[in-house]
């Protein structure tokens, strides 16, 4: 029977793949909120009973963006190769696995903005229109601002499902967490590397909920002022 | 002053087309309230909405001032919308603003600078009575107390025509008297000509001067409210004016009976006491009673005559100012 590998290099494994782990997520999801944001805006305003309906181009836009969203993430990461060698000049490592993460989650993004929108009030929109605002500016003072909180939370939510997604950047040589856990925790039968890999993936996970749900509690201003 | 002019418009529904507007006429003048009034599915809303700018007519006009607004696209029509203030229908205040936050809105879309946007966010928040909850976020506020930003908004880029649709709906009866008092309050101290769309009679009671009765698209009542009501055949009259329950074993008693409207204080204080005396007849009041319109006082009153010279003192009534209508229960034998 092989001794267990000791705690101090399971810990400085750990710590390198977290350290991957986060900087995949992080730049993946400011990535997938900077562009999946404009595509959620653009869906709603198109929709039907939206500030510029247009049914058809808001159905093509739906329709690429189901596509999106239905294509599996293993399949997306090896379809994507070109587009990142292209973008990057490499294929292997947590850069290179950034953008297969960031376009998976575009379409997420996009649909998860577009029906926080549209549970802004139609009167509240409608009574933006009745000012005189230019749509520019009702995106943003109205649907934006209205829905900030809503908006965080799609954020952390964009978030936790990337750090789900970025287990399988191993594929690609990504390393992170998830890679860690399935080549030293599961193909080599190593507990301590399964559970410690576990462990900081739950940590984080809740640290990026908590850390988002104070900050949509912070940007609702419905409550907060005296009365 | 506004007007709309034969403004129809047609909604596709699941038998055919629907005619929502079929030709309506308004005309309000400047510093007035029209309250368009009539049941659920007349097309109120939908007049609402064509003149709050949010939905195209078919065909026709809205003028404000002259200048026809239906056909604007972009930026002139955004302009136009700054021509009339809305207070829609519903909670339409943005949750995430303050009371004044809120007010500032049209202010921004029309590019006034800071210091002067706070100035006029001050004097309309003083307008509608709410300075002291400037800071307050709109679910710490009544919803009497919402309404009235809603107004204030409304009215912050000086709009010539202020549009109010179903401005009390959601309201019980004591607040929907402080928001009635704000419109008219607007209209008195801003000479903002006031169009309220309502399927409340009070409201028209309280606040209009002139009223338009909306069915089935078209405009089939539209005149002045204290006009309309010695119309016995209106149905302004009908919904405004008291009741008179109809009572023949103890009408048959009486030589003449009567339904006699009378309007104003002079009228209502006056004209039964005068005609008794004037004319030696017996009057009694049989039924009806007193309301108000606005800030006029309105009778009317069913009453029994008795005496020789009733048909006299009917007439008289008339001519004195009172509108008079004998019922079919009338004439018993009276000495000719």
């Amino acid at each position: 029977m092989r001794s267990a590998t000791p705690w101090s290099i399971v810990f400085d494994d750990v710590l390198v793949a977290t350290g991957e782990t986060l900087y995949m997520v992080v730049v993946s999801t400011l990535i997938a909120v900077l562009l999946g944001a404009p595509v959620g805006i653009w869906l709603q305003l198109t929709a039907p009973g939206g500030l510029k309906p247009r049914p058809v181009l808001h159905k093509v836009l739906g329709f690429v963006v189901d596509l999106g969203r239905s294509m599996p993430f293993l399949v997306l990461l090896v379809v994507l190769t070109s587009l990142t060698r292209l973008l990057l000049g490499s294929t292997i490592g947590p850069t290179a696995a950034i953008v297969p993460l960031a376009v998976g989650a575009i379409p997420f993004v996009g649909r998860l903005v577009q029906n926080v929108l549209a549970e802004v009030h139609v009167s509240v929109v409608e009574a933006a229109v009745t000012t005189g605002s230019s749509t520019v500016r009702i995106v943003r003072s109205v649907l934006l601002r209205e829905s900030s909180p809503a908006l965080v939370n799609a954020v952390g939510v964009t978030a936790i499902a990337l750090l789900g997604y970025s287990a399988m950047a191993g594929v690609v040589g990504g390393g992170g967490l998830g890679d860690l856990a399935v080549r030293m925790g599961y193909q080599r039968f190593n507990d301590r590397y399964l559970w410690s890999t576990v462990v900081v993936l739950a940590i984080i996970a809740t640290a990026i909920q908590f850390t988002t749900n104070r900050v949509a509690r912070g940007v609702d201003r419905r409550r907060t002022a005296s009365v | 002053m506004i007007t709309v002019e034969n403004l129809t418009k047609t909604f596709p529904g699941s038998t055919g087309q629907v005619r929502a507007l079929d030709g309506v006429n308004l005309d309000v003048a400047a510093g007035t309230v029209l309250g368009v009034v009539g049941p659920s599915g007349a097309g109120k809303s939908t007049l609402a909405r064509c003149v709050a700018l949010l939905e195209r007519p078919d065909s026709g006009a809205i003028r404000v001032d002259g200048t026809d607004l239906v056909s604007l696209d972009g930026t002139a029509l955004r302009a136009a919308r700054r021509q009339i203030g809305v207070v829609p229908q519903g909670d339409s205040l943005l949750r995430q603003r303050t009371a004044a936050g809120n007010v500032a809105l049209p202010l921004e879309a029309a590019g006034v600078a800071g210091p002067q946007r706070r100035t006029r966010v001050a004097e309309l928040l003083d307008l509608v009575g709410l300075t002291d909850k400037a800071g307050s976020y709109p679910d710490q506020l009544s919803g009497g107390q919402r309404q009235r930003i809603a107004v204030a908004r409304a009215l912050a880029a000086s709009p010539s025509v202020l549009l109010a649709d179903e401005p009390t709906s959601a309201l019980d009866p004591d607040t929907t008297g402080s928001v009635l008092a704000v419109l008219d309050r607007a209209r008195a101290e801003l000479g903002v000509t006031v169009l309220v769309v309502t399927h409340d009679m009070g409201v028209v009671r309280k606040i209009c001067d002139d009223v338009a009765v909306l069915e089935d698209g078209r405009v089939v009542e539209h005149g002045k409210v204290l006009d309309l009501v010695s119309d016995a055949a209106s149905r302004t009259a009908a919904s405004l004016l008291p009741g008179v329950d109809q009572n023949p074993a103890l009408e048959g008693s009486f030589d003449r009976v009567a339904d006699v409207v009378l309007i104003g204080f002079a009228a209502v204080g006056a004209l039964l006491p005068e005609a008794t005396s004037r004319f030696g007849v017996e009057l009694n009041l049989l039924g009806g009673g007193l309301t108000r319109l606005g800030e006029t006082p309105v009778a009317r009153f069913r009453v029994g005559l008795k005496g020789e010279r009733a048909d006299s003192a009917l007439e008289w009534i008339s001519e004195a100012g009172g509108s008079v209508r004998r019922t079919l229960s009338g004439p018993q034998g009276v000495a000719a």
